[in-house]
């Protein structure tokens, strides 16, 4: 994510205190970032989202201490735990609006949310359309496996019609969700599908993702081995199925092209669908306080609120 | 009595209650205005009333004044002066006038009845016609209640030149022309009631030395409080009767680097707020009933993580959608209560305007100080009402809040060690030496804040959650009563319901009665005493506008009851929407007297 005008004054002693103890930073090792051994089943496709994350941030070297990691509730929503930086495990469905509060309150900080299916695009469906429609300053990866697994089993508004669950036993009856569809609508600026079966595309749309400055989303099909096994492997050439990256020729700020691509037949494609420079909330809002401010530079706040209450009588 | 030029005499009066009724849409709210910034600026005290029609595009609405030399407590139960500007406002608001009370009328408008003619004594003036005669054809409806305000301006022989400057200031932004025609309206009533009136009234100079003086609303003073407080973050979703001051501070904060924003929904607002906390900036969010419904579970996730927020409740009348322009004061459980587990959290209940100003800064350095979630329970009429006060002194009031990123050694968020329970939320961006960093967690967690389903540290933990608010109890101010030490009745009440209490005791003992007020601003935890207090008298009653339960008595009441085990403490409740006069408290008071 690249820096944007400050939101909130951050003052000299806040921005360069955590640089002035570590004149020579140590390099940002998978050994440094690495905390509890996750939870996740074996052979779920978590696994690689994590590793690619933990590859990622090797290659970025992002100061360890501005790493914020926030996730909400479901297998996916386990991620802050599994990463050695600052982090907040919060509730479900909720985790975008509590990122948006970070990222506009710091704009120093690296926001990553990791969610799920369920998290993102259920409980949290609104949230995340108006997110992405405020174009708030975060990285959000969805890890869509199409059924709720810490909940055992149940169907997700990504699961495929006929997909039996526990709460649809003779299949799934509701239409599913096309998260990159919606992503695209509701004003993301950055949308990308990749899947946690081919490592280097997953590492691709991460860094892409957090270079761009706006509300990034990457919807990552990671699949449930354990209640939805098999789910992606039309998506996987190891499994007889294909994975077809965006044709080249596609033009990322097309919105209309790029909604349409979002609607190829399963497993359709991978790779960024949209991306354009729309100012993000934190620059529009940073903007607003640049012109409000320059009417009270160099007064202190308790002079500033005097003059309010002189008006006030 | 003295008399004027004018041959009317003049009578000397400490205070006076004027209710102007009419449409929202005539400009009453803005004569009140005017006569509660007039009163500001004479260092006399002033409370207003005043109704919000419930339909879109206005309606009858009113809007009541009390101004005094010496202390106002209360808007006042029955008017001196009605000021009505249609048959309507006649009919409905004649009961609201004293005996022999005055009722100024717009001739054009108002029809009076016969059989009221006895009762109050009338003086009706054309006032739409003569308005229009001042100013001009069109701008009847514009100029009528500034012409209305020239007629109160010569019957209490208020300050000529400091409305003429109120008038200039608020119409400042606007063409010169309105200016002129709004002056030349006030100039115009203030002549005409010369001819109308055979008496007029002076309000005796207040002799308190209030000095400067500071003018506004409880929702304004709440939005300030938190500016001065250092704030420079929140998030809402429309709601009335909280909205404005959303609308304040988000035209507000960017002035002080600061933003608030609206959010999608209830819930969004304050999971917006806690991400700002935990990112160092403690942050607010402000709502009424319905949407503090909705951010109940994020609350507990305040609670349990240990991260400060401020939330704001103004209450209306509930449940459900409720009265939504109301007031009410019964979301004290569910502020006190409300989310799932055990989620203890701190309730804080402003007094008057004057005091949402000051509530404002304790909640959020208390928030601050024991890492928690503080609720602010206003109320609508705390809210609405405008108050004059002292210009607080604000270099000294006014604190900033610098993040502080100094980096730690090692560090645990949730550290059973930590002195009274009480740990340091540190914010993103720390450089924590060790390397081991630390996880904001929902679930319960280990001191480090990794998830645990250890018996041990669920219990360890849930203790020292609540063990830090035992500790703040301990620190509270000590409450006091108003009136006698120990005597028969103790009153006690809290939020819009404290103005009409303590002017009730006055009343009862001025009547010779033994009667105390305790005003109540922190309602969880109680601050520790108060048995002390309620062992020096008989009876006990509780004074909050909420229903008396199924078990008879209201929400403090059972609180109290509760805590101190003591079946003396009862209820006086009322679940009308509006304020408690001082007579109602007075008659319950006696009537449960009587009774028990």
């Amino acid at each position: 994510m690249s820096t944007t005008p400050t939101q909130i004054n951050i003052t000299s002693q806040d921005s360069t205190s955590s640089i002035a103890v570590q004149p020579a930073r140590k390099p940002l090792t998978k050994k440094d970032l690495v905390a509890d051994h996750p939870t996740w089943c074996p052979g779920c496709g978590d696994f690689t989202v994590l590793a690619i994350f933990f590859r990622m941030l090797e290659k970025k070297q992002l100061p360890h201490e501005k790493l914020t990691i926030v996730s909400g509730i479901g297998c996916s929503s386990r991620f802050p735990y599994f990463v050695q930086a600052h982090g907040a495990h919060f509730i479900h469905g909720r985790t975008l609006p509590f990122a948006t509060g970070i990222s506009l309150t710091r704009p120093d900080l690296h926001v990553f949310v990791f969610s799920g299916d369920g998290d993102a695009l259920s409980i949290g469906g609104n949230h995340f359309i108006h997110t992405a429609r405020k174009n708030v300053r975060m990285c959000v990866v969805v890890m869509d496996n199409q059924v709720y697994g810490l909940t055992k089993k149940q169907t997700s508004p990504t699961s495929p019609i006929g997909y039996k669950s526990k709460t649809d036993i003779w299949g799934a009856v509701d239409q599913p969700f096309n998260p990159i569809k919606i992503a695209i609508a509701a004003g993301a600026t950055f949308v990308a599908r990749t899947a946690a079966t081919n490592p280097n595309h997953l590492l691709q749309m991460m860094e892409a993702a957090s270079e761009h400055d706006g509300f990034s989303f990457i919807q990552c099909l990671s699949e449930c081995v354990e209640f939805f096994d098999g789910a992606f492997d039309a998506a996987n050439p190891r499994k007889g199925g294909v994975f077809n990256t965006i044709p080249e020729s596609h033009d990322v700020t097309d919105e209309i092209a790029a909604y349409k691509l979002a609607d190829a037949a399963w497993p359709g494609y991978f790779g960024i669908f949209y991306k354009v420079n729309r100012p993000s909330k934190n620059a529009v809002e940073a903007k607003i306080n640049a012109e409000q401010q320059k009417k009270f530079s160099g007064k202190k706040p308790h002079e500033i609120l005097q003059a309010s209450f002189d008006r006030m009588r | 009595m003295a008399t004027q030029a004018g041959g009317a005499s003049v009578k000397k009066i400490s205070e006076a209650v004027i209710r102007i009724a009419g449409n929202s849409q005539d400009g009453i709210q803005a004569i009140g205005g005017f006569l509660a910034r007039l009163a500001g600026r004479s260092e006399q005290e002033v409370i207003t009333f005043m109704t919000i029609p419930s339909t879109i595009s206005g309606g009858p609405s009113i809007f009541q004044v009390r101004i005094g030399s010496g202390e106002i407590m209360s808007a006042g139960d029955q008017a001196d002066v009605l000021l009505a500007f249609y048959q309507h406002s006649y009919d409905e608001h004649m009961a609201s006038l004293k005996q022999g009370g005055i009722v100024l009328y717009d001739a054009d408008q108002v029809q009076p009845k016969p059989e009221w003619l006895q009762i109050y004594r009338h003086i009706g003036v054309p006032i739409t016609s003569r308005t229009v005669e001042a100013i001009g054809g069109t701008a009847k409806d514009k100029g009528k209640n500034i012409y209305a305000l020239g007629l109160v301006a010569r019957m209490f022989d208020l300050d000529v030149a400091k409305l003429e400057d109120l008038i200039r200031e608020r119409f400042s932004s606007k063409d010169p022309s309105v200016v002129n025609n709004a002056l030349t309206a006030f100039h115009a009533g203030y002549n005409q009631t010369a001819q109308s009136l055979d008496e007029t009234f002076q309000f005796i100079p207040s002799t308190r030395g209030v000095g400067r003086q500071v003018v506004m609303s409880g929702n304004e003073a709440l939005s300030y409080g938190f500016i001065a407080a250092g704030v420079r973050f929140g998030a809402a979703y429309p709601i009335t009767p909280a909205s404005d001051i959303m609308e304040l501070l988000r035209r507000e904060l960017p002035k002080y680097g600061g933003t608030y924003i609206q959010c999608e929904d209830e819930i969004a607002s304050i999971c917006t707020a806690l991400g700002a906390s935990y990112a160092g900036r403690v942050a607010i969010t402000t709502s009424s009933g319905p949407g503090i419904s909705l951010k109940m579970e994020a609350l507990g996730w305040g609670v349990m993580a240990e991260v400060p927020l401020v939330i704001v409740d103004v209450q209306r009348g509930g449940p459900s959608t409720g009265l939504p322009t109301q007031v009410e004061q019964s979301d004290l459980n569910t502020a006190v209560f409300g989310s799932h587990g055990d989620a203890p959290r701190v309730v804080l209940a402003p007094l008057s305007v004057e005091d949402c100003f000051y509530t404002a800064i304790e909640a959020v350095n208390l928030a601050r100080q024991y890492s928690v979630p503080v609720f602010i329970l206003s109320d609508q009429a705390i809210a609405t009402r405008i108050e004059a006060f002292p210009m607080p002194d604000l270099e000294k009031v006014c604190q900033e809040l610098p993040l502080d990123l100094t980096p730690v050694q090692e560090y645990k968020p949730y550290d059973l060690n930590a002195p009274d329970g009480i740990s340091r939320h540190i914010a993103p961006g720390t450089p924590v030496l060790n390397g081991k960093y630390p996880v904001a967690a929902g679930l319960e967690h280990d001191e480090m804040g990794h998830p645990t389903g250890s018996p041990k540290y669920h219990r360890l933990m849930t203790a020292k959650r609540r063990h830090k608010l035992q500790v703040l109890a301990q620190h509270l101010p000590k409450p006091s009563v108003h009136g006698p030490e120990e005597g028969d009745v103790l009153l006690v009440s809290w939020g819009a319901s404290w103005g009409p209490t303590r002017e009730a005791i006055n009343q009862a003992n001025a009547a010779g009665n033994k009667f105390a007020a305790l005003p109540m601003r922190y309602l969880w935890p109680f601050p520790d005493g108060l048995d002390k207090i309620f062992s020096r008298f008989k009876h006990i009653f509780v004074v909050e506008m909420n229903d008396s339960g199924i078990y008879g008595y209201g929400q403090l009441t059972g609180l109290l009851r509760a805590r101190f085990c003591d079946a003396r403490i009862r209820s006086i409740n009322k679940t009308e929407g509006t304020t408690f006069k001082v007579k109602e408290i007075l008659e319950l008071t006696n009537a449960a007297l009587v009774s028990a």
